[in-house]
């Protein structure tokens, strides 16, 4: 049951092979006994979940199951949820129980999901490797030496190790994405606009988008068949008919025309990786698919107009954590300005302190034009670039991180160094584009590789289709790390 | 030398929505504190804003009125910003606000300036923005309370150009749009509850001298306190600038007890508000459909019933009261209507005179008052033909109407009221009082001009106060000389 598939379990279920509560209880078990190695959960709560469970379960019986109904998902530690503690992966907000559900949670609560925990990322989201958690790092469990990936890096972690069979994560640069290729899981960005942020903890609002990490794209389909859909309260949200991205999931890619992007195979990337992902592209064309050459031009220019962008919007998204509500506040302090200073000070870890200072920066008067608007222009550019490319293809596929895994506090101390591991995807982000990862072999160190696949907008069913595809006729996503294996 | 005032207006008027700007919360003031301040008002972690439709067509509906119905000075495309600074009264650490491109830009608010006659001060811009919370100091044992029942309130912030020269015109200004906004139903008007709040940049120069260093002047709550602040900021800039001084460009607050202002912050202390486009909001579009709509339900623009009142007969002095309020011009216009031109000037008099001191004793409205227009035009009347005198028509007929005794007819002829217009019967009754009043007479006689008034008197008692005062006058005169 820990290596089902959702189609299996949700089987399982509706056959009564297996209860809710039963399914939940093995991977509360399966937290307990793995999480310390890990750190891939913040806060898990049996008596919620199983509550959830049992709730579940009387649906079931009822006859009234949806396809999630009574299976356990982890949430990423952003998502509020009704009487649960959403940290953010920060000390400002360690104390901060939620009196609302995020829209995420209302529909997984609506489809009778069961809520298993909230799992660990980097503080804010604002990192590459979840090593900024105030919670403290999440390891990879492949190797646990090495970072998962982040920001959503527990959730990536704790579906490789099979603490939970789905979850979710958001991603605001590639933060589901990076995440699922570093530790050998499935994640989709979808659409900005696709699922609601209302409830999702803001980083960067124009960028931020919320998406399953699963084990599969058939996994992942189901997720965001729960997970999609309009939403009044963000203002960002599209209105726009239900799809069952399951529907095309069985069709064949004969026909598809892959770009392959020039500036994604240069240099910075490592050879190992540009192997494996050399390989898929041959296993697509196998599978009846053709492979054009394209151009991004502007792609180069995505990380520094990234990181203006997602930083002015963070400095003002968190200018709300000031201690005067809710979360920490410092202790002693001797004015207002004082208690403000220290309680940020004490609240926020050393990046989420720096991108506030670089996007204070770049707003100021006087620094505005060269920095926040220059960085539109070149959003603009970015998003022009795929435009063209999707005149001459359907998808965009190449890596998804230059690298694979690498060790903990290999990069902490650098962080442009850092920021590059987001080249390859912060252009879907910028774009506003679907973008997935899906693992496609393994590199040095036997450590996962990601392969990357951009869609135009609203394209996520076609592009889950060729994951699916692909992931038939290979099988990447059902290795597991040898070291979690019961 | 003369020195020259030069007076901008900022105005916040508070759009009389049911819910706020950017969520579902209620508006209405008074609630106990924080009763009103839902998830996104307080700025849970996760919450968003959503613009409400409602406060966005009152803008509409603002920028139309003041573009003389013409919508060119709507931007069919504007851009909600974030203005950024910690206060803990602005719970997202910043008040979402239009900057770059607010919602209405230019039109022109007509006025009437005691110096200068008919002009119009033209408007920068107006734009919406949400209102912050309240922080209160008192009774908090050195601690500070938050009320957040207003954060998030909309507001339309109105912008003038520096168009006025003295603090009459400026509070010509801020009454004119006090009114303009009542008048369109977009802001209840109200200063005591802060539904209308003004802040005037104040500089000085020499007439034709570029503009001088300007201070803005914070906390005017009243038309009689924006006055006095004027004057008084304007005396201490003259002040200065002769002892050969300089201005500093700062934010001042006006004392009304001192009856002064004083430095709140200065310019190297103003803040940098970062002000970017908000990334929660898409850009605010206004469809031509939509503007078609709003104007399609707005009431008559003052000037058009001002130009209406002109023609009816009513002076100028008259019709700028008479369009105060929507109401009241709706009921002068009423009461105008089928009326000879020569009696308009009249019926004014009646609404501006004992009518509105009649709605001033009972507190109400002219919405609500007990008379109606057409029960007016025949007091009036009645008047006119010499069938009652204007002093029964105020204090006898007029109280009488309010407490629906009936018609006008029926009041005179009820309370016995019509005057003695015969001159026969006058005469006689002259007669009887001088023979009775030969002191008098003999005065009056010997140049006592005061005994001709007592005379008078003497035949008002004689007929009861219904006999016709001027033929009264007339006969007695004849009789005396």
């Amino acid at each position: 049951m820990l290596y089902a598939s959702l189609k299996d379990l949700s089987a399982a279920l509706a056959q009564r092979k297996i209860s809710s509560v039963e399914l939940t209880k093995l991977f509360l078990e399966r937290i307990q006994k793995t999480n310390g190695a890990l750190n891939a959960f913040i806060t898990v709560d049996s008596e919620k979940s199983l509550a959830q469970a049992r709730a579940a379960d009387e649906r079931i019986a009822k006859g009234d199951a949806k396809a999630l109904t009574g299976i356990p998902v982890a949430h990423k530690d952003i998502f509020v949820a009704k009487d649960w503690l959403t940290t953010c992966g920060s000390k400002i907000l360690s104390n901060f129980v939620s009196p609302y559900d995020a829209h995420v949670i209302e529909r997984f609560n609506g489809a009778g999901a069961v809520i298993l925990g909230k799992t660990n990322m980097d503080e804010f989201a604002m990192g590459s490797s979840s090593e900024t958690s105030f919670y403290g790092p999440v390891k990879n469990p492949w190797d646990k030496t090495c970072v998962p990936g982040g920001s959503s890096g527990g959730s990536a972690a704790a579906i490789a190790a099979r603490m939970a069979p789905a979850a979710t994560g958001t991603d605001t640069g590639g933060s589901i994405r990076q995440p699922a290729a570093l530790s050998g899981v499935s994640g989709l960005k979808p659409t900005y606009g696709l699922v609601s942020r209302y409830g999702m903890v803001a980083f960067a609002s124009s960028l931020d988008q919320g998406g399953p990490i699963a084990k599969s794209a058939e996994d992942l389909a189901l997720l965001l068949n729960v997970m999609a859909g309009f939403d009044a309260r963000d203002s960002t949200s599209i209105e726009r008919p239900a799809e069952d991205y399951t529907l095309d999931l069985d069709k064949p890619l004969s026909g598809l025309r892959i770009g392959v992007p020039k500036e994604h195979f240069g240099e910075g990337l490592s050879a190992d990786v540009g192997k494996a992902v050399e390989a898929a592209l041959a296993q697509f064309e196998k599978l009846g698919a053709k492979r054009v050459s394209i151009r991004l031009p502007s792609s180069g220019l995505s990380v520094p107009a990234y990181y203006v962008i997602a930083p002015a919007e963070a400095s003002s998204n968190l200018s709300r954590f000031d201690g005067v509500r809710y979360g920490h506040r410092a202790s002693g302090y001797r004015d207002l300005a004082d208690m403000y200073r220290k309680t940020r000070a004490e609240g926020f870890g050393a990046e989420v302190r720096r991108r506030i200072l670089i996007g204070t920066y770049v707003l100021s008067h006087g620094y505005y034009d060269a920095y926040y608007l220059k960085a539109q222009k070149i959003r603009r550019l970015i998003a022009q670039d795929f435009v063209e490319a999707f005149k001459q293809c359907d998808l965009v596929i190449g890596p998804t991180s230059p690298t694979v895994a690498f060790k903990i506090g290999a990069k902490a101390a650098d962080p442009v160094r850092m920021y590059l591991n987001d080249i390859y995807t912060t252009p879907a982000n910028l774009a506003g584009l679907p973008a997935m990862s899906i693992p496609c072999g393994f590199g040095n160190g036997n450590l996962p590789v990601g392969l990357h696949i951009t869609g135009n907008y609203f394209a996520e069913a076609r592009m889950l289709q060729v994951a699916h595809q692909y992931q038939k006729a290979t099988d990447w996503h059902l290795r597991r790390p040898a070291g979690i294996q019961p | 030398m003369n020195w020259e005032i030069v007076i901008g207006l900022e105005t916040h008027a508070q759009l009389s929505t049911a819910s706020k700007m950017f969520s579902g919360a209620s508006t209405a003031f008074g609630a106990a504190p924080n009763t009103q301040a839902s998830a996104v008002d307080i700025a849970l972690p996760g919450v968003l804003p959503v613009a409400n439709r409602e406060a966005v067509a009152k803008a509409v509906r603002f920028g139309l009125a003041v573009n003389g119905g013409f919508s060119d000075n709507i931007n069919r495309r504007s851009v909600f910003a974030r203005k950024s600074y910690f206060y803990p009264d602005l719970p997202k650490g910043y008040q979402i606000s239009q900057y770059e491109l607010p919602i209405v830009k230019g039109g022109e608010i007509p006025i009437t300036s005691p110096t200068r006659g008919e002009i119009k001060v033209r408007l920068t811009r107006a734009h919406l923005e949400e209102d912050a919370g309240k922080s209160l100091h008192e009774d908090f044992h050195g601690m500070s309370g938050i009320d957040l029942n207003r954060a998030g309130v909309p507001l339309l912030e109105i912008v003038s150009e520096p168009d006025m020269r003295s603090a009459e015109e400026a509070v010509a200004y801020a009454k004119a749009l006090h009114s303009l906004v009542r008048w369109i139903d977009i802001c209840d008007g109200n200063m005591q509850e802060g539904s209308f709040r003004c802040d005037a940049n104040v500089s000085v120069r020499r007439p034709g001298a570029p503009l001088g260093t300007r201070c803005e002047i914070k906390n005017l709550n009243s038309f009689r306190f924006m006055e006095r602040a004027i004057e008084f900021e304007a005396k201490r800039q003259i002040d200065i600038l002769e002892d050969g001084g300089k201005i500093a460009q700062e934010t001042r607050l006006y004392d009304s007890d001192k009856d002064e202002t004083r430095s709140l912050r200065i310019k190297e202390e103003a803040h940098d508000y970062r002000y970017f486009p908000d990334p929660d909001l898409l850009p605010l579009v206004v469809t031509e459909e939509w503007i078609g709509q709003i104007k399609a339900s707005m009431p008559e623009s003052p000037s058009v019933q001002r130009d209406k009142m002109v023609g009816c007969g009513a002076s100028p002095q008259q019709v700028s009261q008479l369009t105060a309020s929507r109401e009241t011009s709706k009921f002068a216009l009423a009461t105008f209507s089928g009326a000879p031109k020569e009696e308009v000037p009249t019926l004014s008099n009646w609404i501006l005179g004992p009518l509105s001191a009649k709605l001033k004793e009972h507190n109400l409205d002219i919405a609500d008052c007990r008379v109606t227009p057409d029960q007016l035009k025949a007091l009036s009347k009645r008047v006119a033909d010499g069938t009652i005198s204007a002093s029964a028509a105020t204090t006898v007929v007029l109280p009488a109407l309010w407490e629906k005794e009936g018609s006008v007819d029926q009041v005179i002829e009820r309370r016995g009221l019509k005057q003695i217009s015969d001159s026969g019967a006058i005469e006689k009754i002259v007669d009887e009082v001088l023979a009775s009043n030969a002191k008098q007479v003999e005065d009056y006689r010997a140049g006592k001009e005061k005994a001709f008034n007592s005379l008078v008197g003497q035949v008002m008692k004689a007929t009861k106060g219904k006999a016709n005062p001027a033929q009264v006058n007339e006969i007695l005169k004849r009789k005396l000389n």
